[in-house]
């Protein structure tokens, strides 16, 4: 368990793993909204994954998750899993460069900040640092990078806030803890290297820590971490740092390759290729992660997101891929969130330019402001993003969720079922919501739309007559706000 | 503001803790750098032996024929300059090997012109900081009827003013850092630092400004001439005087301390078991009784002395380690102090001890019994045969095959120096200032920089000069703890962030991009890193290494293209510059962040 002191213990004692996925993620391949799939098929028919082999999500019609990501899906139906809908920032930018900018530093489209986001969030609740670190209330890194190099997110006014960890196990045996150590040469250079490394290594502010937590787990509890999957060797790291007892609540870690510009499929089957191989990686990374916590009994306090700095565009190019586009889906997990999916499908128009794409619904920021203000329980969120952002329900217990989790639960039954005649359909709305309730058949085919409209807080009751409807086994989803819920009626 | 009386202790003090209070500053920083540098948790760290590695040198002091290229220049400019600037590569690279180490001697160049003194900077008018010039003090002698001294006029012709020595001090290290960062292709000023380390003084011990400045220019004028002559001239220095108590030397209360220096230190060294004796120290020391300092100038140009009266005038007889020299008494302080000199300089101990000393600052500290044989001793007779001129001596082995041999190419531990000023350097960074108070703030903040990696020029840590070439076996090692390794790194993330700051708006950084604007092709991110790395890191740099810093520059990004983008839609200078200005900055700072707190960065 986390101890009482540490550097987690201003931030609730919470630990948050974020997940850069590296490129611009193709979110309508991700994500993929069912509900829209005809004029998707229109769109981007070169790279769409096959109806009937998007992932079904437990209680969800209109919207599945790409064959390759079982292991989220799992989660998702296991109740580990939200999902927040197209998430973006307002005047996109389109370079990688630069989105990845605003997503680090958590910037506006036109301001130009040369502090993270976490820095800053970090620097708030520890503004000495690094003067007088560690000590021994706050004996640990503030934030973790495995791999790679200290991300703008890290940055602080002065100081970046975290330090890198190598993503290699072998390279904790090294003298000196860097994502880059390569073997000196015996030469009067390399004897030198390697001396001025040793008491590098020595001077490293949190060697001693990171060493002893990888030696205080030395192996990964869960068996379920796939090989040869650069994501998931990061968070094996990660969870050895956690499950040795390092107090650290910031971690990031990356995977790349998303910028599928081409070839982002496989032409001859669309759920495989490179896309595929990426997201089953994100996924079978997350899940074994996810089980991994568990065995260690580190899962109520730890959650992660995923991120990329922008989506794709909705149409296919000539290329079998995608070119850079705006919002694109996110992914929360972890014992901590609100299970579920935040907002709607994007709708897909049947008429669109090829660079068309998603439109931001929520601001990354929300999210962000979200994981400060009710994972890490800060209230400073203001001098950390700029600005007051709406809370999403990602998390339980969120506070200013209430309202929204009201304004998309919803309870749904119809009576008398089976049905002879006719049957009324009841559903409670906590606000005032766009309904929308489709028939479908038993394969979820889409056979009418039963009523659309708009309806007040309160419980609602729908009549359906059966009409020459024939006797079988028939679905019906009422969305409430986007949100659906699928039930099952028998017609004699 | 109101100036008491200081000692130099609390000088140093005030003068911190003006600079945390100045509310332009960037606090958040500079008012904490003090405690930024206070020890952290000191770890015992390990004694690791000196290389056990026997590496065959092929080289001894013969010309080096081998090829003249980018990797000969720069290990050459690393070693003779501070940091390596691309500019003086490039003139280096134009020039025959003979010629480029020529150039650095000065051989065929215009003669020596000694820099202009350091001026009156301390002084803020606006805020009312630092000390102001009083131009007719009640209280001290000598002012009378001077002129008023004005910004930016030099302190040096002043007369001696206790509360203003701690500044003019300060005044001065500032105009030597200056000189170490506007140096040209010459190695006088790495030679400068050579003789500061040698005949080493402490300005904290001596806290007289002046006395201060000239030492150094003595020392600066004479780096590239004959060690005997500078060897008299800094026994007649007012500086050294001081500093080894030989003003206090006189035929009634001998003072020993600067003779057995001038033999155990300054020339012939305890390398080898027989050497000079107790009783030669004795008998030195009354040869240099009488040199004194002339009372009578201390307020205003304070001049050495020879005082007869204060002279030991009996025959001094040294021992069979001298060939039982006998330096016939009398009043004439000069012929007996040439005579000693003559004496101690016919020893071959003094050219081998001093030729060590030049192999250790310009090649490698670890000299084994080739080395020895095929470098040392043969350079050593080439000291003596030209009578002491350093020129020779560094010409041979600067042009050698054993400096240019690949194993003595990397393994220099680089000073503090080299890592403050070079690396300003590399960033061709020019000097400040909007205002001279401006120059000394950044000085002051270069200073501590240096200081908190223990190396502050004009204050070694005693006579022996720094640890980093006399202790052995550790040698360049001692430069490298938890402390200095910190902050090494300090500076480099200081530089790349908040920077030097005065003010808000006069700032003193690393500009990432007016670096990479002076490569090849900036916009290519495979040439760009291959030619950052050539300069700022010695060989050898792997590819991996370079693959490595080249994803920190593509932030992850996978196509090289959105490098070359970003590049030129920022050269191109559209409406979105300062968006792809950031980007640039951005990518560069961490790229070369990273680069600059290796470990590999550390060599030279």
């Amino acid at each position: 368990m986390f101890g009482q002191l540490g550097a987690a213990a201003n931030l609730s004692g919470k630990v948050m793993v974020f997940i850069e996925l590296n490129g611009g993620n193709d979110g309508l391949n991700t994500l993929i909204p069912l509900d829209q799939y005809s004029n998707l098929f229109l769109h981007r028919g070169g790279i769409l994954i096959p109806e009937n082999k998007v992932l079904n999500l437990n209680g969800v019609d209109a919207t599945g998750l790409h064959p390759s990501m079982t292991g989220l899906k799992e989660m998702y139906d296991d109740g580990l899993l939200s999902i927040v809908q197209n998430v973006g920032y307002p005047e996109q930018d389109y370079s990688h460069f630069r989105s990845m900018d605003i997503w680090q530093s958590g910037s506006d489209s036109s301001e130009y900040l040369d502090t993270g986001w976490m820095g800053r969030a970090l620097e708030s609740e520890y503004p000495a640092f690094p003067e007088g670190y560690p000590n021994p209330d706050n004996p640990d890194p503030l934030a973790i990078q495995v791999g790679g190099f200290q991300p703008l997110s890290f940055m602080g006014s002065s100081f970046p806030m975290g330090m890198v960890v190598p993503n290699n196990p072998s390279d904790f045996d090294n003298t000196y803890l860097n994502e880059y150590v390569e073997p000196a040469p015996a030469t009067p250079y390399g004897d030198e290297l390697e001396y001025i490394r040793l008491v590098y290594g020595k001077s490293q502010e949190y060697f001693d820590v990171i060493k002893n937590a990888v030696e205080a787990q030395p192996s990964n509890l869960s068996s379920l971490y796939p090989s040869g999957n650069e994501l998931a060797d990061q968070l094996r790291i990660v969870a050895r740092l956690i499950g040795g007892g390092l107090t650290t609540p910031v971690y990031v870690v990356s995977i790349g390759r998303f910028d599928t510009h081409s070839e982002q499929v496989d032409s001859a089957a669309h759920e495989e290729g490179l896309h595929a191989e990426l997201l089953g990686n994100v996924s079978s990374a997350i899940y074994a992660f996810q089980d991994d916590l568990r065995l260690m009994g580190k899962d109520d306090n730890v959650a992660g997101m995923t991120y990329s700095e922008f989506g794709r565009t909705i149409a296919s190019n000539f290329s079998v891929g995608t070119d850079h586009g705006a919002a694109a889906p996110l992914f929360v997990f972890g014992k901590g969130v609100n299970p579920g999916i935040i907002g709607e499908n994007a709708q897909i128009p049947q008429n669109l330019d090829q660079s068309a794409d998603v439109p931001m619904a929520h601001d990354f920021r929300q999210v962000y402001a979200s994981v400060l203000q009710d994972w890490f329980g800060l209230t400073n969120i203001q001098d950390i993003l700029f600005h007051d952002f709406d809370i999403l329900p990602i998390f339980k217990g969120s506070s200013p969720s209430e309202e929204f989790v009201n304004r998309n639960r919803f309870e749904v039954s119809n009576y008398p079922n089976p049905v002879r005649t006719s049957t009324t359909i009841t559903f409670t709305s906590f606000s005032n919501a766009n309904v929308v309730i489709n028939l479908m058949d038993s394969q979820g085919r889409f056979i009418m739309k039963i009523v659309e409209g708009s309806y007040p807080t309160g419980v609602h009751r729908i009549r359906f007559d059966r009409s020459n409807l024939p006797s079988g086994t028939y679905l019906y989803q009422v969305r409430l706000n986007g949100i659906g819920v699928t039930k099952k009626m028998l017609v004699f | 503001m109101t100036v008491t009386t200081l000692n130099r202790r609390s000088f140093f003090q005030k003068l911190r803790s003006n600079t945390e209070e100045k509310p332009v500053e960037r606090t958040d920083f500079f008012g904490n750098k003090i405690e930024l540098f206070a020890p952290i948790s000191s770890q015992e760290l390990p004694l690791v032996p000196p290389p056990t590695t026997t590496i065959a040198l092929v080289g001894g002091l013969e010309p080096y024929t081998g090829p003249w290229d980018y990797e000969q220049a720069a290990h050459l400019l690393r070693r003779t300059t501070f940091g390596l600037k691309k500019s003086d590569l490039e003139t280096l690279m134009s020039l025959s090997m003979d010629e480029a180490v020529d150039k650095l001697l000065g051989i065929n160049e215009p003669a020596y012109m000694e820099p202009a003194p350091p001026v009156y900077n301390y002084y803020n008018p606006i805020d009312n900081d630092g000390y102001e010039e009083v131009t007719v003090p009640a209280n001290l002698p000598f002012y009378d009827g001077l002129p008023a001294l004005a910004l930016g006029e030099t302190w040096v012709d002043r007369p001696y003013n206790n509360d203003a020595e701690g500044y003019r001090t300060e005044s001065f290290r500032g105009w030597w850092l200056n000189l170490m960062l506007g140096q040209g292709i010459s190695i006088r000023e790495r030679m400068t630092l050579f003789w500061h380390n040698h005949f080493a003084t402490q300005t904290e011990s001596v806290f007289y400004g002046k006395v201060c400045y000239n030492h150094n220019q003595l020392l600066r004028g004479n780096a590239l001439g004959n060690f005997k002559e500078l060897t008299k001239l800094v026994t007649k220095d007012v500086m050294m005087l001081f500093y080894l108590n030989g003003y206090l030397n006189n035929k009634d209360a001998p003072d020993e301390n600067y003779a057995r220096e001038l033999q155990e230190l300054f020339t012939i060294g305890k390398d080898n078991p027989d050497h000079y004796t107790e009783e030669d120290v004795v008998q030195a020391a009354r040869v240099l009784t009488g040199w004194t300092i002339d009372w009578n100038t201390y307020y205003t140009d304070i001049q050495s002395v020879f005082y007869t009266g204060a002279h030991d005038q009996g025959d001094k007889q040294f021992s069979a380690f001298y060939n039982n020299t006998i330096i016939q008494g009398g009043t004439d302080g000069e012929t007996e102090l040439d005579a000693l000199l003559t004496m101690i300089f016919d020893k071959n101990e003094v050219s081998e001890y001093l030729c060590r000393k030049l192999y250790r600052w310009f090649v490698y500290y670890h000299i084994d019994a080739t080395t020895e044989q095929n470098v040392i001793q043969p350079l050593a007779q080439i000291f003596r045969d030209n009578n002491y001129d350093i020129l020779p001596v560094l010409e041979t082995l600067l042009k050698s095959t054993h400096f240019f041999d690949a194993v003595n190419k990397g393994c220099y531990i680089k000073t503090p120096v080299d890592v403050v000023i070079g690396s300003m350097r590399s960033f061709n960074m020019d000097l400040p200032s909007n205002t001279m108070w401006d120059d000394f703030v950044i000085k002051y903040f270069l200073r501590n920089f240096l200081e908190s990696m223990q190396m502050l020029p004009g204050d070694p840590p005693n006579v022996a000069g720094w640890q980093a070439y006399r202790q052995s076996p550790q040698f360049y090692r001692m430069w490298i703890n938890s402390n200095t390794s910190r902050n090494r790194n300090f500076y480099i993330y200081a530089m790349f962030s908040g920077g030097l700051a005065t003010s808000q708006t006069n700032i003193m950084q690393f500009d990432a991009i007016d670096f990479a604007s002076q490569f090849s092709d900036p916009g290519n991110a495979v040439t760009l890193i291959d030619e950052v790395t050539k300069l700022l890191l010695p060989p050898p740099v792997s590819d991996t290494m370079k693959a490595f810093l080249k994803a920190i520059l593509l932030s992850g990004a996978q196509n090289d293209s959105y490098w070359t983008v970003a590049w030129f839609s920022y050269a191109d200078g559209g409406i979105d510059q300062q968006m792809w200005e950031t980007v640039l900055k951005t990518r560069l700072n961490a790229m070369l962040g990273y680069l600059m707190t290796l470990p590999e960065f550390q060599l030279a």
